[in-house]
């Protein structure tokens, strides 16, 4: 243990967030504003997600990070040991046995149980702000419940592409009322916001906002009936395990075009290994 | 002050105060459940939960309002020597503290607006004999429905039909709390 107070920030500023965290949970998908502060990291390393999971975390947790799913990435590192060095709490990569998981841009692949909570960092938590830049008309289009923007811009997709080609950061629908992002994680992963046991709680620090979803909540992926929502991967198994219903990473291999499908969560990958499961890249 | 106002608080405040706020998180997130708080000793009437409540969120911040029976002299000194919230009336409050009864009505409160649905006040009801039985829960945080013994279930119907505005309730008995969001239906 250090000099630090525990979970590094002070007490004010905890229970400010922790006033944020509820109103979110109690208004699922709704941006709660909050009064972010300066964290010993640049944005967009995750200062939201920091500050959500330093207002979080107990002595009796164990603490799990991923950035793209990967348990061993600088960002996923960095944030570990600093709170390994604040808190004084365990660690760990394994999925099943973290309490509290701080994601950066996945779900994980293991399925999420009563008990946990899974922090994600957010870099634009305003899914409406690149069709509209103006916050006052973005918080007025949430009060009237006005998204037909967004229907015009996953049309124009269609219109442009022949389907909708957002493929991250998918803009879903929460308890039938707030439009939300679900921050970048793949389209892949939205299927698991929905009906989830575990809390989430999503922190977008630059911004300044906190939002959440409780346990079972109705999310719903927006799209069109003739041109329904697809959660896409590569059509590859993983090279490394053989998994054939994970998100992959593309990796390349050499100068002459090879490369090589692996599963972006390191931790089922290895969890997968252990098992005896083989790719065909597997050493 | 009495020299007892200055007893009952968190002995080690960063750990206790984050254990109890996951308490308190995880009855937010799933109504109707009930989460053991410990670490606050308020002086009587009020319980340990709802010590631990204001203890774990309230701060010069959030303006208080204290009703009933919790509204005594000893809850006063005690809530300003170890939370430094100002203690105001109903309608200026974030959060307020008393039995249901002494919190009526409930159209005091602040709901929040609209577009900052969040500006609402938090409701900590002394709620004697707590149980999660009783009036029928569903919604956000709830796999399939849920029960837990409400004072009045048409007030939280009301409150639920409001949303995205709305109050948001935590009831406290003994050491014990839950929690009913707006987001909640009450069947």
């Amino acid at each position: 243990m250090s000099d630090y107070n525990f979970a590094y920030l002070d007490e004010q500023t905890k229970r400010m967030i922790r006033r944020a965290i509820l109103k979110g949970l109690a208004i699922p998908g709704y941006q709660v504003p909050f009064a972010s502060r300066e964290m010993p990291m640049p944005y967009g390393w995750g200062t939201g997600g920091v500050q959500v999971s330093a207002a979080v975390l107990t002595p009796g947790d164990r603490f799990k990070v991923i950035d793209q799913g990967a348990d061993d990435t600088t960002n996923a590192v960095s944030i570990r040991k600093f709170f390994e060095r604040t808190t004084g709490l365990e660690t760990t990569t394994s999925t099943a046995q973290a309490s509290v998981i701080q994601t950066r841009h996945r779900i994980p692949e293991a399925a999420l149980a009563e008990g946990q909570v899974l922090v994600y960092q957010v870099p634009i938590p305003e899914p409406l702000r690149f069709l509209e830049p103006r916050e006052s008309e973005t918080r007025k289009m949430h009060e009237l419940e006005e998204y037909g923007l967004m229907h015009v811009k996953l049309y124009e997709d269609i219109s442009r592409h022949g389907h909708i080609a957002t493929s991250y950061a998918y803009p879903v629908k929460v308890e039938a009322r707030y439009v939300m992002d679900p921050s970048p994680i793949p389209k892949f992963d939205n299927p698991k916001l929905a009906e989830c046991p575990a809390i989430q709680l999503f922190g977008a620090g630059r911004e300044q906002r906190i939002y959440a979803l409780p346990p079972y909540t109705g999310v719903v992926s927006l799209d069109f009936e003739d041109h329904p929502f697809e959660a896409s991967k590569a059509d590859h198994p993983c090279g490394l395990c053989g998994a054939e219903d994970s998100y992959l990473d593309e990796v390349i291999m050499d100068d002459a075009g090879g490369r090589m499908f692996v599963c972006s969560d390191t931790d089922h990958c290895e969890t997968r290994q252990a098992a005896g499961h083989r790719g065909k890249d597997a050493a | 002050m009495q020299a007892e106002a200055l007893e009952g608080g968190f002995s080690d405040p960063a750990r206790q105060a984050a254990a109890s706020f996951r308490g308190v998180m995880e009855a937010m997130a799933r109504p109707g459940t009930l989460h053991a708080l410990e670490g606050a000793q308020p002086p009587a009437p009020v319980s340990p939960a709802a010590g631990a409540v204001i203890l774990t969120l309230c701060d010069a911040d959030t303006p208080l309002h204290l009703a009933g029976a919790a509204d005594c002299s000893a809850m006063r000194d005690w809530v300003s020597f170890h939370t430094g919230a100002p203690l105001v009336a109903a309608a200026d409050c974030a959060f307020a503290l008393g039995p249901w009864e002494a919190l009526l009505p409930l159209d005091r409160f602040a709901h929040g607006t609209s577009r900052y649905p969040d500006r609402s006040a938090t409701l900590i009801v002394e709620h004697p004999a707590l149980a999660a039985l009783g009036a029928r829960l569903r919604g956000p945080g709830i796999r399939t429905e849920a029960q837990l013994s409400l004072p009045d279930p048409d007030a939280f119907r009301a409150n639920n039909a409001l949303f995205p505005r709305g109050l948001d309730f935590f009831f406290t008995d003994g050491s014990h709390v839950a929690a009913l969001p707006r987001s909640t239906e009450v069947c």
